[in-house]
């Protein structure tokens, strides 16, 4: 089957000149699949990685701490208001630079973080500020006289987020959430600046070799519109799964 | 179904819509009163930005010389490994003199005027400290280098480093200078002239491999434009360029060290004629 692929697509260069070097050319599939598989680590890694800056952020905001509230504040502003690209770029070249190294396994030095890590924290900073604001949102979004009860009923603070008011203002947050993480997929391009394997650059480097840089761009296109679309489809999976029958959104 | 057989379609189209070009380029450059010329703004001395910010180099020299023998303005567009082979296919440049390896593959694509105005070949820069000898011993290793470089594939190809590739030369060297590889793979010419700049940043780095894979560089044009008026004009001033020594004095002029390949085909052209 596989062989037979290939084939087809060799033909397809022969005969038509359209070159998908990807599905015949074994050093070029295995550098698109490198890219692939980067890609959707550096989403999935980061994903979790804004969700969780994202809860920790509003928690705060929301605590008492004045000093608190001014650092989350402060984070939001800086990673909200700055390009991604260059908080990349300054990670990388800037932050990077002054680091500690680590032995590199042969006898030389090198870098404690690597690209890859780099885009992953960089990316969680970024989407994590905005993903602070749509939890907050949300929490506003809580009725006050909701909370007032279980409050009255004696929950602390914590059980009152856990079991009430974080359940609820996921449902009202969702549709903003989804578009911050479909947002962030798409950031996960600007990797390339700073040499990360992931899609745009396997494509690039295949590209600028064999020459084929309209089928490479759609390829390009189609894999992200597929990778979009399964991050959508799982999100309105969750959606579907956590709708209340009767309570607004 | 209906709708992804649409969608098929559309994506057929634009790989079917392949550019198109008139003719006589040469005619039009005269029309116009422009030779748009794409170039290097990154590749110190060949073509770099000067402290006021213009292009200047060896490259520009040359660029400029055309577009005084056709009688033109020069316009320079600045573009990178990456990108420029596209620029002039698609018609956004007339002519590219930008540090362009002459192989085999790219031939099928544009055109490259002979004899080819300079020769390089691969090697490293690495920090003194890295201790490498052999092109071996990158195997397994960090290894910055730049977007759209002939030598990338067969470098990871043979020597199986773990190349890091940025958009751009600064970025890589940059990356270099942060510890983030063990070498920086490029051209051995841009390489000696790196290390010859004098600049302190560069004291305790070395070109500590033999260079390998010698390459011609080459100007290029259109493959339609290479036996027209155009290519047949720039095949007569490359042959100029050596025989009157004008590429060697151009290397004085900015400071790289005599290239054999150079000496070599100034002597031959001479002898012929």
């Amino acid at each position: 089957m596989s062989q037979m692929i290939a084939a087809f697509f060799e033909r397809l260069n022969d005969t038509q000149g359209l070159n998908f070097s990807i599905f015949y050319d074994a050093f070029d599939r295995s550098r698109f699949l490198t890219g692939l598989w980067t890609t959707t680590y550096i989403c999935v890694a980061s994903i979790l990685a804004s969700l969780a800056i994202g809860l920790i952020g509003v928690w705060i905001a929301g605590s008492g701490s004045r000093l608190g509230r001014l650092l989350v504040r402060t984070y939001v502003q800086f990673f909200r208001n700055t390009p991604p690209l260059v908080q990349l770029s300054f990670f990388y070249f800037a932050v990077g630079g002054v680091l500690p190294t680590v032995s590199d396994g042969f006898g030389g030095q090198s870098p404690l973080i690597s690209g890859t890590g780099w885009a992953i924290i960089a990316f969680s900073l970024f989407a994590g500020a905005f993903n602070v604001e749509i939890f907050r949102a949300g929490i506003e979004a809580v009725p006050e006289t909701m909370v007032e009860a279980a409050e009255s009923l004696g929950y602390t603070r914590f059980q009152l987020w856990r079991q009430i008011v974080l359940p609820l203002a996921f449902r009202i947050c969702l549709p903003a959430l989804n578009n911050n993480l479909v947002n962030l997929v798409k950031t996960t391009t600007l990797a390339y600046a700073i040499g990360v394997p992931e899609l745009l650059y396997a494509a690039s480097q295949i590209w600028s070799e064999m020459f084929n840089v309209r089928e490479m761009m759609n390829v390009l296109l189609v894999v992200y519109v597929l990778l979009v679309g399964v991050l959508v489809w799982i999100m309105h999976r969750w959606e579907k799964a956590m709708r209340i029958p009767g309570y607004m959104p | 179904m209906k709708k992804l057989t649409a969608l098929a379609l559309a994506f057929a189209a634009t790989l079917a819509a392949a550019p198109a070009f008139a003719q006589d380029t040469l005619a039009k450059i005269k029309e116009k009163g422009v030779l748009t010329v794409g170039v290097k703004n990154d590749y110190k001395p060949w073509g770099f930005l000067d402290p006021s910010g213009k292009i200047v180099g060896l490259e520009i020299d040359l660029a400029q010389e055309v577009a005084d023998k056709i009688g033109v303005k020069l316009e320079m567009i600045p573009v990178i490994a990456a990108n420029r082979i596209e620029f002039l296919r698609q018609g956004r440049i007339d002519l590219m003199i930008a540090t362009l390896g002459d192989t085999a593959e790219r031939r099928k694509q544009i055109g490259m005027i002979e004899p080819n105005y300079y020769a390089g070949a691969t090697n490293v820069l690495a920090p003194k400290s890295a201790g490498l000898k052999k092109w071996e011993d990158l195997k397994g290793r960090k290894v910055c280098a730049v977007q759209g470089a002939y030598y990338n594939r067969r470098v990871s190809q043979v020597y199986s480093p773990e190349l890091v590739v940025f958009p751009s030369v600064p970025d890589g060297l940059n990356a270099l200078q942060g510890n983030n590889c063990v070498a920086f793979l490029f051209d051995d010419t841009l390489i000696v002239s790196t290390l010859s700049g004098g600049d302190p940043k560069w004291a305790n780095y070395e070109m500590p491999l033999n260079s390998e894979d010698p390459q011609l560089w080459a100007v290029a044009v259109r493959l339609d434009d290479l036996d027209g008026a155009f290519g047949k004009l720039l095949k007569d001033m490359s042959v100029e360029w050596h025989k009157s020594g004008k590429l060697l004095a151009l290397e004085s002029k900015w400071g790289i060290k005599q290239s054999p390949y150079l000496i070599e085909t100034n002597k031959k052209l001479k002898g012929g004629s």
